[in-house]
């Protein structure tokens, strides 16, 4: 553990020790990345998802020629405004905590007559190959923006999926004995030029939970909080989880926990 | 740019094949105005992208500004604005020296347009871009270097 | 025929801002597909931007931009209300067009 630790550090030092020398006269490197991602984020492609997740919203699809316009996200059959924002939070129809995925292959299972088989058979995009999720989910992001974070996890089967988070958040594992906590409990880390978040505290926590789902230019597609999650842990070089599973749902209950108050801002723009 | 373009004019089996195209209502007028040779594109070096537009070694100017951050976190996607401050621009070119085929896009601008554009590219590796830009007739360009970074996790 | 395109058009002062987000994979026949077999070039190769009916800017391409592309550009002498159309044609001879007026 110590050891990798010293290996990722001095790694980090390296790049920031040659990145100093080449800048010269030119601007801070941080200053550059900034204005970066300023570029980046006027104009971003995700808007066109999110198009395109509405008119999937609203087309009536699959076995039983339904639209998804009276999905119960949360707050009602057919309320989207301001849905992602609470989620994930318990469903009594389902028995399950459910956050904004789970819940709307749910609803396409439910109300589309999908097989969940079906519903998730292309959960991320592909080159040539749009993912249907992710565009649904964008939309379903997208309109609950302006609108704080709130998942009080009071609900005692939420609490319960709070703690099991937490748990996994601290819980080290893997060939290199990596936690989540390793890399994003302490403020002003970084990888490389990246910063990593402090994600026990409201504003680091809040920056990520509140940008995403989001357009990733590495892919060219947009991610949702699941495809985050789940290639944190693939990162981490833990076993992947399954689509949809309760430890990413449960990962997810701790970090909009934490983030709850920070105001949503989708989709957000990542390298 | 315009050069080229009366080249392909001039030449007889290009006008045809334009006029074809057009005739079959495959492309609009406009865009066989637009076409400057699609050779350019294919050219491998800056010199032979000039050699294909037909531009004799452009002068640099300090009227001609690229916007773009000196560092960008992935190569997929470089935002880079080019303006030029030079009375009558009449085209805009971005060329990335060390991509494949340099020439990533040409603009050719009416009066309406602001000689102000901005887009995104991509690079495979830290280069040299060149803005060209034609005014009154004369070539002129600006240069920077970006330097393409590998990002952490992604965020 | 294409996704549709996100074209935004405002008037500050004197100029016109049109920013346009267009739905294309920009294959460059660079990449290689899972079974490592290289994927055929298929990109956007011209963009003609018009204002009331009269061309602003005719773009040529090549495959060097981006996936799903951006182009922001500005308009003198335009107005209110006037119609702006925007037209993509990709080396397959897809085509589309797009149209919004300056707000």
């Amino acid at each position: 553990m110590m050891r990798t630790k010293m290996r990722l550090l001095a790694g980090v030092a390296l790049c920031l020790g040659l990145a100093a020398t080449q800048a010269g006269a030119e601007g801070k490197p941080s200053d550059e990345i900034s204005k970066y991602r300023e570029m980046l984020a006027d104009g971003n492609p995700a808007d066109l998802v999110e198009l395109r997740g509405e008119e999937l919203w609203k087309t009536a699809r699959g076995p039983k020629k339904a639209s998804l316009e009276k999905c119960d996200l949360g707050l009602g059959p057919g309320v989207v405004d301001g849905a992602y924002a609470q989620l994930p939070r318990y469903f009594k129809d389902s028995g399950k905590v459910m956050d904004a995925e789970s819940r709307l292959v749910h609803c396409m299972i439910t109300l589309q007559g999908f097989t969940k088989e079906e519903a998730i058979k292309q959960w991320f995009s592909k080159p040539g190959k749009d993912s249907d999720i992710e565009a649904l989910v964008t939309f379903i992001g997208a309109r609950s923006n302006g609108k704080p974070i709130h998942v009080p996890h009071k609900d005692p089967k939420e609490a319960a999926m709070y703690k099991t988070g937490e748990y996994i958040f601290y819980r080290r594992s893997g060939p290199q004995d990596f936690s989540c906590a390793t890399c994003h409990t302490s403020n002003g880390m970084r990888i490389r030029l990246q910063e990593l978040g402090n994600l026990t505290t409201r504003e680091g926590a809040g920056t990520a939970m509140k940008s995403f789902p989001a357009y990733r230019v590495s892919q060219g597609s947009v991610w949702t909080m699941q495809h985050r999650l789940i290639d944190c842990i693939r990162q981490a070089r833990w076993p992947e989880p399954e689509y949809l599973s309760d430890a990413v749902i449960a990962l997810e209950v701790y970090l909009q926990g934490n983030a709850s108050g920070t105001v949503m801002e989708t989709p957000g723009i990542k390298r | 740019m315009n050069k080229d373009r009366r080249k392909v004019l001039k030449a007889g089996a290009g006008l045809g094949l334009l006029s074809a195209l057009m005739a079959v209502g495959m492309i609009s007028p406009q865009q066989a105005q637009a076409a400057i040779g699609r050779g350019a594109f294919d050219a491998k070096t800056i010199d032979d992208v000039y050699k294909a537009l037909g531009v004799a070694a452009p002068t640099a100017s300090d009227q001609v500004v690229i916007n773009a951050s000196d560092i960008a976190e992935n190569g997929a996607v470089v935002p880079i604005g080019i303006r030029s401050n030079l009375p009558n621009t009449q085209a805009i070119a971005l060329l990335v020296e060390r991509n494949p085929n340099p020439l990533a896009a040409h603009y050719d601008l009416t009066d309406m347009a602001v000689a102000d554009i901005t887009m995104r590219v991509k690079m495979g590796q830290t280069s040299n871009v060149v803005a060209l830009v034609m005014a009154d007739g004369k070539f002129f360009s600006a240069t920077k270097e970006i330097k393409i970074t590998l990002g952490g996790c992604g965020g | 025929m294409g996704n549709p395109m996100k074209i935004r058009a405002t008037l500050n002062g004197d100029t016109t801002d049109i920013k346009i987000l267009m739905r294309h994979d920009m294959e460059t026949g660079q990449r290689k597909d899972a079974a490592g077999a290289l994927v055929p070039a298929w990109y956007i190769q011209s963009v003609v931007v018009s204002v009331a009916g009269k061309t602003v800017i005719n773009a040529g391409w090549g495959q060097a931009v981006s996936k799903d592309p951006y182009l922001a550009l500005k308009v003198k002498g335009a107005n209110k209300g006037d119609p702006v159309s925007v037209t993509w044609t990709d080396n397959k001879n897809d085509t589309r067009t797009d149209e919004t007026t300056i707000a």
